[in-house]
This record gives structure tokens, sequence and C-alpha cells, in this order.
């Protein structure tokens, strides 16, 4: 009986173990092995690749041929510098406008009659799990210079000459904005919902505005529910492909979409490796920095 | 409510909806231009179903997220339960991180590293390595889900089954599983709209002959706006909402039973 209970306890996590060690891991240690290979004209088109019949002097020549030379280009090129750079800019504008716009909203939600929330939180769920890819097509013909925002501005008069959005930095900022705002609205919600209102009571009763207790009471209550939000949004924005692909147009580079087309135009699989090592040391920079900040909070 | 928060709400959520309503209003637009409305049609409904590639596409996007679903959904659940409770074993820690991995990680990434390996290991690139990206992507989804259905559980029901003497494969057959159902088939519907959804990690492991429904979108608005795709994202749309909708329902429901 507790032998069994013994085994199953053993046995349960053993087939998703296997699953994830041969779906997830392995592919990792694949892409950091490849990233050290150079390109080569062949069938896969990388080398060195590893011989597991040399044995011991398989593994010593397979070491001696890894290669540094993919992130000497990611490091030296300007392309894959200014790649990162723009990556890191806009996702952090777009964090940055995620936080003014969501804020409201989430604090709205967190407000309004309890019988309604389950709705209104349904009603920001709902389009995070509808087809990501057709909500950004969506916007093309809302931008694009005969679209749908240019006639309408051109008919109130507010414009004299369509503008041109598609295809520029601030349409992916707003397609940005638009895919990640549930990201950001969702946690601060939870932290907001509940949140103690005796708090915000007490200083309204002591004469503070309502934009006073907002600034002053709510908002530094609410910071563990803002870093939440700007990190679920920060970190897949970097590495996001379809918004700047579709939105952006052939100027805004972005991590994602190098990747896309150093591995689908110009096939090289090693630097497309480099690459996703590069972009996988940026997103989880934050990720580590918040959980041993957490750590640091949690020791007395 | 305050007038500025009605105001914050109106405007989110329009924000929200606004384009999803644009496409469906044009995929029943007579004409074929954004800013032309040329009366009620359902013209582009006919094209699309004339439309040998896209309705081919629908089937193969349809196969595989019903495979990838139940892969994920068995998977998810299994893992859940391994870390349920704060259970120990030897490698906990890097085995939630790994279940957790594929959520957080670009999509770049997880379709690069996958292809790569598919390629090392000399599977050809089809149905087979969409279902196994797909489902291992969905895993993630359905142990967070199954996850919180878990820890709402009283740990007493199980307890007391096995002091009356059933086995612990008695004790999951007649009281965790009726009891964790709900989480099950929304875990399997999350799985399922991902996997319909997925245009990046599908553009990496799909071969020839196995193009996914999001991969012929893409191929076709790449080229700009098109009717015929807007009247197909209406019916994903609609489809994805039903079960996003009944999913959220299910989850839902746990928070006020548990």
């Amino acid at each position: 009986m507790t032998t069994t209970r013994a085994l199953a306890r053993l046995l349960l996590p053993t087939i998703p173990f296997l699953w994830l060690g041969a779906f997830v891991l392995l592919p990792f240690l694949i892409v950091l092995k490849i990233s050290l290979s150079i390109p080569a004209t062949a069938q896969p088109p990388y080398l060195p690749v590893l011989d597991w019949s040399g044995g011991i002097d398989g593994w010593g020549a397979f070491l001696e041929a890894l290669d540094f030379a993919n992130y000497e280009t990611l490091a030296t090129d300007a392309l894959y510098r200014d790649a990162a750079l723009s990556s890191l800019g806009l996702a952090a504008t777009a964090t940055a406008i995620l936080l003014a716009i969501g804020t409201p909203i989430a604090h709205a939600l967190a407000r309004a009659p309890a019988r309604w929330q389950p709705l209104l939180v349904a009603l920001v769920i709902v389009p995070f799990w509808t087809s990501f890819l057709i909500r950004i097509y969506a916007w093309i013909a809302i931008l694009k210079t005969e679209g749908l925002l240019n006639a309408v501005l051109l008919r109130i008069g507010l414009i004299a000459q369509p503008l041109e959005i598609l295809n520029t930095q601030a349409a992916v900022l707003i397609g940005l904005a638009y895919a990640y705002l549930p990201f950001m609205v969702l946690p601060l919600y939870a932290v907001l919902s509940r949140l103690d209102r005796r708090l915000e009571e007490a200083a309204a009763d002591l004469g503070a505005s309502p934009t006073r207790v907002f600034w002053t009471v709510t908002l530094p209550l609410a910071r563990p529910g803002l870093a939440a939000g700007a990190l679920l949004c920060f970190v897949p924005m970097v590495g996001e492909f379809i918004i700047p692909d579709l939105l952006g147009g052939s100027d805004t580079l972005m991590l994602g979409r190098v990747l896309w087309s150093e591995f689908f135009s110009n096939r090289d699989w090693p630097l497309a490796s480099a690459v996703a090592i590069l972009l996988l040391g940026i997103v989880l920079t934050p990720v580590l920095f918040r959980e041993s900040r957490r750590h640091r909070e949690a020791a007395p | 409510m305050s007038p500025v928060g009605r105001l914050a709400l109106i405007l989110g959520l329009g924000f929200l909806y606004a384009p999803i309503l644009v496409l469906v209003a044009y995929s029943f637009n007579a004409s074929a231009l954004v800013t032309v409305w040329g009366g009620f049609s359902t013209r582009w409904y006919g094209v699309l179903l004339a439309d040998g590639p896209l309705m081919a596409a629908a089937l193969v996007s349809l196969r595989v997220a019903l495979a990838a679903a139940l892969l994920a959904t068995i998977l998810g659940t299994l893992a859940a339960l391994a870390l349920d409770h704060g259970r120990r074993f030897p490698g906990r820690g890097l085995f939630a991180g790994l279940v957790y991995a594929p959520l957080a990680m670009p999509e770049v990434i997880t379709g690069l590293s996958l292809l790569l390996l598919f390629v090392g290991i000399g599977l050809d690139r089809g149905l087979v390595t969409l279902v196994i990206a797909h489902a291992t992507l969905g895993l993630g989804f359905v142990a967070i889900v199954v996850g919180a259905r878990l820890r709402g559980l009283d740990p007493a029901l199980t307890a007391a089954a096995a002091d009356l003497g059933a086995g612990p494969l008695r004790v999951f057959a007649t009281i965790t599983l009726p009891l964790i159902a709900p989480a099950l088939v929304a875990g399997f519907l999350l799985a399922f709209t991902l996997s319909l959804d997925d245009l990046v990690i599908a553009s990496f492991v799909s071969g020839p002959g196995a193009t996914t429904l999001p991969m012929r979108i893409y191929s076709q608005v790449r080229l700009g706006v098109n009717p015929a795709i807007n009247a197909a994202s209406t019916l994903i749309v609609g489809l994805v909402t039903l079960l996003a909708l009944t999913a959220t329902w299910l989850t839902g429901r746990k928070a006020r039973t548990a």
C-alpha cells in the first residue's frame, strides 16, 4: 500500500518530465550549441555536428570546433545592436503607455458594482483569447493611409492630409498597447480589488481630494500589481514578431523579427540561434532581477 | 462608480473591441474598399467557402488543435498533480521551470528551438511536429488551470477515501477526477484555442503539406486587406470567443464551489 503510493508519487512526474525534457530542455540546449557553430551549405546547414560515435575524442573535437563568431557578429554589426535597442525601446515605451492607460481602467473595474465585476473582467479577458493575428490584422484596415481612422479624421476636419501611421513605429506602439492591455489590467485589478478601502476613506476623511487619495494612497499600495503588469507586458513584447511585421513596415527592427528573417530568409541557423540566446538573456534579466528582489524582501 | 471611472471603462473596452467589430462589419460589406460601405452582403463568405487552400488549412488546424489539446490536457494534468501540495521529488524546481517556461518564452525562441530538435533527430516536419509543439505550449496553461483547482480541493476528501481503504488510483478516479473535471475541460478548451491561434511556432515546425489556418491567413494579409480573410476572421473570432467564454465560465465556477 505505502509502496504503491510511493511508486505513484515517483511515477507521476516522470511522464511530463520526460516530455518537457525532450521538448523544452533539449531543444534549448541544441539552440545554445548551434549558436556556437558556423554556418555551412550542408544539411543541416551548420558545423560542427556532434558525432556520438567518436566517443571521448569526438567530444574533444566538438568542443575545439565551438565558435564564438556569431556572438562577435551580434556585438559588432550595427544591425543587431540597433534591433536590440529598438526592441527594448519600443517595449519600454509601450509598457509606459500601458501603465498610463491600464491603471485607470483597472481602478474603474475594481470600483465597479460587485455584481458587474465578473462580467467586466470576462470582457477584458475574452479578447486575449481571440486570435492574436486577426486582432493585429484588423488594425491594418484602421491605420492605413486610406483606412478608417484617416477617413474619420478627414471627415470631421481634424486633419487636412491623411496621416501616415501604418508602417511606422507609432503603429507598432498602438499594436503593442492594444494586444497587451489585458496583461496590464488583470494583475492590477487583482491587487486593487483586494485593497483595504478603509485606507482610502481615512485619507478622504482627513480632507484629501480624490486625486490626492489616488496618488498618495491607492497607487503606492498597488505597486505589486504595477510591477507584475509591467513585467507581464514587457517580457513578451521584446520578442514580439507579428506586431512589428504587420504594422511596423520594413524599417521597424525588433529582435523577434531579426531572428525570423535570419532563419527564413538568410537561412543562417547559427546566427538565428545566437539571436535567440541574446533575446532570452534580455527577457530573463528583469525576471531574475524581480525574483532576487522578492527573495531579499522575504528575508528578514 | 465615478464618471471618470465610467469613462475609463467605456474607452478601455471600446479600444479592446472596436477593431474586432470593424473587422466583423467589413466582412459583410459588399464593397472591397474599407472606407466605402457598399451595402450588406454575404458574398465574401461565398468567396471564402470556395477558397480550397484556405478550407484545407482550416481542416489541418482543427485536427492539430484537437490532438494537441488532448495531449496537453493529459500531460498538463499529470504535471499539476505532480506539483500539487508542495509534493517533493528530485528536480522539482527544474520541473516547475520547464512547465511554465513555454508560457513566458518569446514564441520565436520556442519555434526555433523545437525546429532544431526535429531536424536534429530527423523527424519530418508536418502534422506530428505541429501537434508536439502545440501540446508542449498548451501543457503549461492546463497545469495552471488544473493546479488552481487542485489547490481549492479539501484534502480531507481524499484522506477520507484513503482511510476507507481506497487505493491511490481509486481515490483519483472516484474523488479527485470528478472534482477537477471542469478545470480539465477549461484547460482543454484553452489549449485548443492556443493551437488554433498560433502562427509563429507553427511557421517554424510545420512542413510542406501541413499549412495551418493562421499560416494561410498570414501569407494573405501580408499582401494587404482582403475581404475574404475578414469573413474567415469573423468565423474564427466567433468560434474562439465561444470557447473562451465557456472556459472562463468553467474556471469561474470553481471560485464559488471551492
